[in-house]
């Protein structure tokens, strides 16, 4: 199914409805689904394929969306952080392609062959100066809807391919059709080459809410737009969350517009949410696990999740704060090992899904399987009531002496001793062991590291107690708040090497 | 009829449209206000045969229907008076989905 299908539908149903923008210049569904075809009509004067997106946040987003999804054209949004010699890499792998750009940023993509640039604001005045024109668009039968390029820490990012069957799956299965109420509001603050700036545009578009755009996140730009815009809804990764906290402490502010938060895109800390439902006591949380490949979420943890965890008796039921909830109804989760035979309730191994809105394929590779599963790539394990817990990257799992050892439960143990500011826990090749742990700390105050060794013994069994903790002024993270693990090990095994080469030269 | 998911079809007597949402398992014809529904491009029968009284319960735009017994499944995209139905059997509604809002 057609993802534009789903704007028409609204545009129908609810066509004077606030779509899109501040509350004072809003643009009606009615208006949104005009300018998407006639943004369309000026994609189709160009005979290139697809539609390139780099820009911070914007309207220009959900028109591109619709507009390429019209003309059954990928939109492939791009990541404009990157150095410029990146940037100009992806882009030449997208020709033959139309890239709407920021204005301010078009010079820094100029040449490169097979690909046009069309200025945002060009692209954004032809949507309106053609708004009359209503000349028939090519009837096609539309395939990929999306390409999103992984973050790639390492070697050349890769290109997910989302359909249009995949998203539109995802959206009708999720979203009940123009049930938003009238005044309800969605900030938009990922950015648009992140797989939640995509799906937030469908989603909210086919409930029928008002969507805002924050051009680039900072927490207090964000504060103000929920104030400012009364904001009902929004969706935000941990650490923006964790800063939006600080900026309400130090406000006071409580938000009380704000109905529904949902985060995810990376480990919720346990401190940090329970701040966040401390500081916003009326906001609905909502905890949504998903992959770019999976087109957005797979599994929720729900408000009334969040509130029995906190009220509990029961520490199984305390600890769903740490879950990622339960599977989408309609999908289908299981955990299984290396082989891949499933691993009995409570085992722990990778996570693989199946279900109408899973991609699982990059282009020029395939990973879901012929009968449909697909395999995460994430570690984790369900508890008696079906709760998934996700305990990291496969990749990162450390194995000590045969024991699988999840660095996330130690960086918890880490991060709430009261001089550790941010951590992150890694595996390091041992002689004896396979692999010891490592824990990188970036302190608040000053502690020993054998303090911080005695604070994780006393909470977890001893296996998993750090062998070595090294101190950091800071750790990396992509600009979506993602632990750059892979770069952190790098810079590791690059001090280990200069370490034994020290020691040979004495 | 070819009832692939994402196919468009559109009512023969009304102005109903829908999207196959799941195919179903065998071979089934799906209709609306009792009349076989047709391809969303071609063109409504100069004469359009009445809505038959038994399927004039009409079609609500965005509502998801299904079928049990063939698993098939359509989204209605266009509102209309005729009501959905498989080898004569009516669809039924399916019940709002009470997911959070996780974007």
């Amino acid at each position: 199914m057609h993802t534009a299908l789903l704007l028409e539908m609204v545009a129908e149903a609810l066509a004077d409805r606030a779509a899109m923008g501040p509350r004072a210049a809003s643009v009606s569904y009615g208006e949104l689904w005009a300018r998407a075809r006639a943004a369309a009509a000026e994609l189709a004067l160009r005979s290139d394929d697809n539609v390139v997106h780099i820009g911070l946040n914007s309207p220009a987003v959900p028109l591109a969306i619709f507009a390429s999804g019209l003309l059954g054209r990928p939109f492939a949004p791009l990541n404009y952080r990157l150095p410029d010699e990146q940037l100009r890499r992806l882009l030449a792998r997208t020709a033959p392609a139309t890239a709407v750009v920021d204005d301010d940023m078009t010079a820094r993509v100029a040449g490169v062959p097979g690909v046009e640039i069309l200025p945002r604001s060009v692209f954004e005045a032809s949507a309106l100066a053609a708004a009359a024109l209503d000349h028939d668009l090519p009837d096609v039968e539309p395939d990929i809807a999306v390409l999103l390029f992984t973050s790639g820490t390492t070697g050349e990012p890769k290109a997910a391919i989302l359909r249009h069957r995949h998203l539109a799956a995802y959206v009708i299965s999720t979203v009940e059709f123009a049930d938003a109420e009238e005044g309800q509001a969605s900030l938009v603050s990922v950015p648009p080459y992140h797989i939640a700036g995509v799906s937030a545009v469908l989603t909210g578009v086919y409930g029928g809410r008002r969507i805002v755009h924050l051009p680039v996140f900072t927490p207090e730009a964000w504060v103000d737009a929920a104030i400012t815009e009364k904001i009902t809804h929004a969706m935000v990764v941990p650490t923006m969350l964790s800063r939006i906290l600080e900026v309400l402490e130090a406000r006071g502010e409580s938000l009380p517009h704000l109905h529904s938060l949902s985060y995810g895109g990376g480990r919720m800390p346990p401190s940090v949410i329970e701040r966040a439902l401390n500081r916003l006591p009326h906001v609905n949380f909502v905890n949504a696990y998903g992959l770019t490949e999976t087109s957005s979420t797979i599994s929720v943890l729900r408000p009334d999740d969040h509130r029995a965890a906190r009220t509990s008796d029961d520490p199984a039921v305390r600890r769903r704060l740490g879950s990622v909830g339960r599977p989408l109804p309609g999908l289908e989760l299981e955990i299984r090992g290396p082989e891949g035979e499933a691993v009995p309730r409570g085992g722990t191994g990778e996570v693989w899904v199946r279900g109408e809105q899973i991609s699982g394929e990059y282009l020029g590779r395939k990973l879901i399987r012929d009968d449909g599963w697909f395999p995460t790539n994430d570690s984790g394990w369900l508890d008696e009531a079906g709760y998934l817990f996700i305990e990291g990257r496969l990749d990162d799992v450390i194995v000590r002496g045969g024991e699988n050892i999840s660095p996330g439960e130690i960086e918890d143990a880490l991060r709430a001793h009261p001089a550790v500011a941010d951590v992150a826990v890694l595996g390091a090749p041992d002689e004896e062991w396979g692999e010891q742990v490592v824990a990188v700390v970036v302190v608040r105050s000053s502690v020993e590291a054998e303090d911080l060794r005695a604070w994780v013994r006393e909470r977890l069994r001893s296996t998993k107690v750090p062998t070595q903790v090294l101190f950091r002024a800071e750790l990396p993270y992509n600009e979506t708040g993602k632990l750059l693990r892979r770069v952190l090990k790098a810079q590791m095994q690059m001090v280990s090497a200069r370490d034994r080469k020290d020691v040979v030269a004495s | 009829m070819e009832l692939k998911p994402g196919s468009r079809w559109k009512s023969a007597v009304c102005t109903a449209e829908v999207v196959v949402v799941r195919a179903p398992a065998a071979p089934a014809t799906l209709e609306c206000g009792g009349a076989p529904m047709i391809a969303a491009n071609a063109e409504r029968p100069a004469t359009a045969p009445e809505i038959a009284p038994a399927h004039a319960a009409g079609s609500l735009l965005g509502k998801r229907y299904a079928d049990v017994e063939s698993g098939l499944e359509a989204l209605c995209a266009k509102p209309g008076a005729g009501s959905l139905s498989v080898d004569g059997r009516p669809m039924a509604a399916k019940d709002a989905k009470k997911l959070p809002s996780s974007d």
